[in-house]
């Protein structure tokens, strides 16, 4: 690295010093004083302020044998700013839970200030940990100095991403399975397609210990799974009792038994009343009386699919593939990569070139998906029923997939024979 | 390390790095046997195991962006007040651990003092906001998220050190119509007005049936310009979304004197309640004005002081305006009904009232 350190000549991002709130600018600046490469960073978001004209372009760089995990960018302004003319982001898996020992996180800076600009961020949208600011050749040096230590990288194009999850059982009391063990279980399962593109565009799982979906599965993943539970909401009447004389019965009557979305909590003679059968698991009694309300011990995990964010149909939520799985054992877990599978074998085969899982769902139907991946139907997998009369009953004409008819044994002649005359 | 070497790197599969060994002992001690947590005070929550140990957790608020440096700074408290350990939130925030109450105060103290983080972003406050790359490092942005952000959590710092709104408040901010921020109780979206520009000249460097798949209103078809293979937008189709740009640099859809901000509301991921819900568009046309976007600070607040007032407990943004109306929301807040704000897309119809119930 050479010593010429330039001035900052950057008066429009020094107006992002100011303020009560911790300033990147401030730090980054810092960071300049020994990586040049940050200080010709700054100059061209100065000059992006200055323009509203953006200068990276997107290209790919791969680690041999990888097919995802960095993400490379040019500058245009490369001739004036050499230090990021190549200036690229590696993608790192994170650990389950965004946990972390101070030992690892050094590892990560020593690894970062080395080979790359020394800049982390902490996380990407994804969840991966990003390295920003190495070269076409410090990238491979970075990669391999992540991988002597253990780390891995991956996620870009139409690959597997980086899963995430909230912190589960770690220290919430509400998480109903073992998010931070099922992360790492299905990255480590599935790392091949972390590292090589092999689906029709890229695929996200994220995992949420309970329905309060702290990870945000469904919006934002393909394959959100979500803890929940199938038996009675624990109550604990000595809590309940202390809840009430605390805070009043019309307290409780106004936060916490109108709000429930399917009315099947009752406050009787100061006592918690809940019909089951009728609970969609929704969280909110459970996060207002949480001292006295606990989900229930027959836990397990609803399966959706197809979250994803705007592009290109609009935004799209998961919908539910598997109401209710056990997720404890060896079994269930094989059950769970088997459904993946399953899901990305069908999805694979008849998805098209850059369609999300849940634009594939839309595009052959929900029926004809359950049926690719050998799903039964349940009525808990729609909001209701259909409300039109245009069934395309299948002894007719089979299901169209990606514009092939499937072959379905045809029930009614499609032409009139020719009789013959007697 | 010599060019040779690097070749012969060969992929591993290592795998995500083993979670448990960055547990705090108090966490692995009990593991999915946690009772309950109390809300100490803003960023402080006291975690309860069955077996009656204490973990008390506290956030503070991170740029997301951060020196090397600035991590290990994180890391020396860390090993001062919590054995090494810690951890991120899905929203930038860092979360320590302590196992004495003794240790909070000091601790809080020297994330203020030493890193500059606040404290809070729990409960029912405005918590650290989801951004993208922006200027810093994407290809397609037409604003700077990271800017944008520090500039509107200037505003909010005290909505984020404190607990006082009726309930949780989630931002997220997007640089582009592709919006990877995602959805949240108050989104701050860039928006394009216009078709994408093509560069006829560099056409070469996209696949161009591939650009034409991905329009999703098919408005992009085949075409010769000059002698050379291109593309054109039939523009009366075209809804500016950029699906196109992000598949071939060469359409280019920002546009540095015409794309604004809008401000989106009532994205919900929790099963609470009603459950997940999108946002819907609150206010378009605020300019990107960096460096500090002020037009967008004040929208914003003017959006919370809305909300604060009307709002009752446990109700997110999108929860409350279910209840008063869209057309007390347009009152409330001030911002101008449009017919912009009418649903033309695909679904428009399943967004109009089909009722007779309407509010004075």
């Amino acid at each position: 690295m050479s010593e010429q350190k330039k001035k900052s000549g950057t008066p429009l991002l020094d107006e992002l010093e100011k303020g009560p709130w911790p300033s990147f600018v401030a730090d980054l600046k810092k960071l300049a004083e020994k990586k040049p490469a940050v200080g010709q960073l700054l100059e061209q978001m100065e000059q992006s302020y200055e323009t509203r004209v953006n200068y990276w372009t997107g290209t790919v760089l791969n680690l041999d044998g990888y097919g995802g995990g960095v993400i490379a960018r040019y500058s245009d302004l490369g001739k004036k700013l050499p230090e990021v003319a190549q200036f690229h982001t590696i993608r790192v898996i994170e650990p389950s839970g965004w946990m972390y020992s101070t030992a690892a996180l050094r590892e990560l800076c020593d690894i970062s200030e080395k080979h790359s600009s020394g800049i982390l961020q902490l996380h990407g949208m994804t969840g991966d940990i990003l390295m920003l600011g190495s070269d076409n050749k410090t990238t491979f040096e970075a990669g391999e100095a992540l991988m002597q230590k253990g780390w891995d990288i991956g996620g870009s194009g139409g690959a597997l991403r980086t899963l995430a999850c909230c912190v589960g059982p770690a220290y919430c009391e509400m998480s109903c399975f073992d998010t931070l063990e099922v992360t790492k279980r299905l990255t480590d399962h599935f790392i091949s397609y972390l590292h090589r593109p092999e689906l029709p565009y890229k695929f996200k799982f994220k995992l949420s210990g309970c329905p309060n979906d702290c990870a945000n599965s469904i919006q934002r993943s393909d394959m959100p799974i979500i803890g929940t539970w199938m038996d009675d909401i624990r109550i604990d009447k000595d809590e309940v009792a202390k809840f009430v004389a605390e805070h009043g019965e019309e307290y409780v009557v106004e936060n916490v038994i109108t709000r429930c979305p399917t009315k099947c909590i009752h406050l009787r003679k100061k006592e918690i009343v809940i019909e089951n059968a009728d609970c969609v698991r929704c969280m909110h009694c459970i996060n207002v009386m949480h001292k006295a309300l606990a989900p229930g011990k027959k836990r397990g995990v609803t399966i959706l699919l197809g979250g994803k964010r705007t592009l290109k149909i609009g935004d799209t939520m998961g919908s539910v593939m598997v109401p209710f799985m056990p997720l404890e054992t060896e079994e269930d877990m094989e059950r769970l990569f088997d459904l993946v599978g399953r899901i990305w074998e069908f999805w694979g085969e008849n998805g098209m070139e850059h369609e999300r899982v849940g634009e594939f769902i839309e595009r052959v139907g929900l029926a004809t998906f359950l049926e690719g991946v050998g799903l039964e139907p349940d009525p808990r997998m729609v909001r209701h029923p259909r409300t039109n009369p245009y069934i395309k009953f299948e002894e007719y004409t089979g299901p169209q997939i990606a514009g092939e008819p499937k072959v379905a044994p045809p029930v009614l002649d499609k032409e009139n024979e020719p009789r013959e005359s007697i | 390390m010599a060019a040779i070497e690097q070749k012969k790197m060969a992929p591993r599969d290592q795998g995500a790095p083993n979670y448990k060994e960055y547990l705090h002992p108090l966490m692995v001690k009990n593991y999915g046997k946690w009772k309950y947590h109390e809300k100490v005070k803003p960023g402080v929550i006291k975690r309860v195991a069955e077996g009656g140990d204490v973990l008390w957790v506290v956030r503070a608020g991170s740029p997301r962006t951060l020196s090397v440096d600035k991590v290990r700074g994180i890391c020396q408290i860390a090993d001062k007040f919590c054995k090494g350990f810690l951890r991120f939130t899905s929203r930038a925030n860092v979360e320590f651990f302590v196992d004495r109450l003794e240790d909070v105060e000091p601790l809080v103290r020297e994330v203020r003092d030493k890193l500059g983080f606040p404290i809070g972003g729990t409960g029912n406050g405005v918590t650290n906001i989801v951004h993208t790359q922006g200027w810093m490092h994407c290809n397609l942005p037409g604003t700077d998220a990271l800017g944008a952000v520090k500039a509107l959590m200037d505003e909010l710092y005290d909505e984020f050190t404190n607990e006082r709104l009726p309930a949780r408040v989630k931002i997220s901010l997007s640089c582009c119509s592709i919006n990877c921020g995602g959805q949240a109780d108050i989104a701050v979206n860039l928006q394009h007005h216009h078709p994408p520009k093509i560069n006829h000249n560099n056409m070469q460097i996209c696949e161009l049936p591939k650009v034409v798949a991905i329009c999703p209103v098919a408005a992009i078809r085949p075409a010769t310009v000059g002698s050379k293979n291109s593309l054109e937008v039939v523009e009366e189709k075209c809804m500016y979304c950029g699906a196109c740009h992000g598949q071939c640099p060469s359409m280019e859809i920002r546009d540095p004197d015409t794309d604004t901000l809008s401000l989106w509301v009532g994205g919900k991921s929790a099963n609470t309640r009603g459950g997940p819900s999108f946002m819907k568009l609150a206010l378009w046309g605020l300019p990107n004005n960096p460096p500090r976007w002020p037009e967008v600070g004040a929208a914003v607040k003017t959006l919370l002081r809305a909300y604060k007032d009307s709002a009752k407990e446990y109700e997110r943004m999108g929860e409350w305006i279910d209840r008063i109306g869209w057309k007390r929301f347009f009152d409330l807040t001030g911002f101008p009904f449009t017919k912009y704000h009418i649903d033309t897309y695909r679904f428009a119809r399943t967004t109009f009232n089909t009722s007779t119930q309407v509010k004075p």
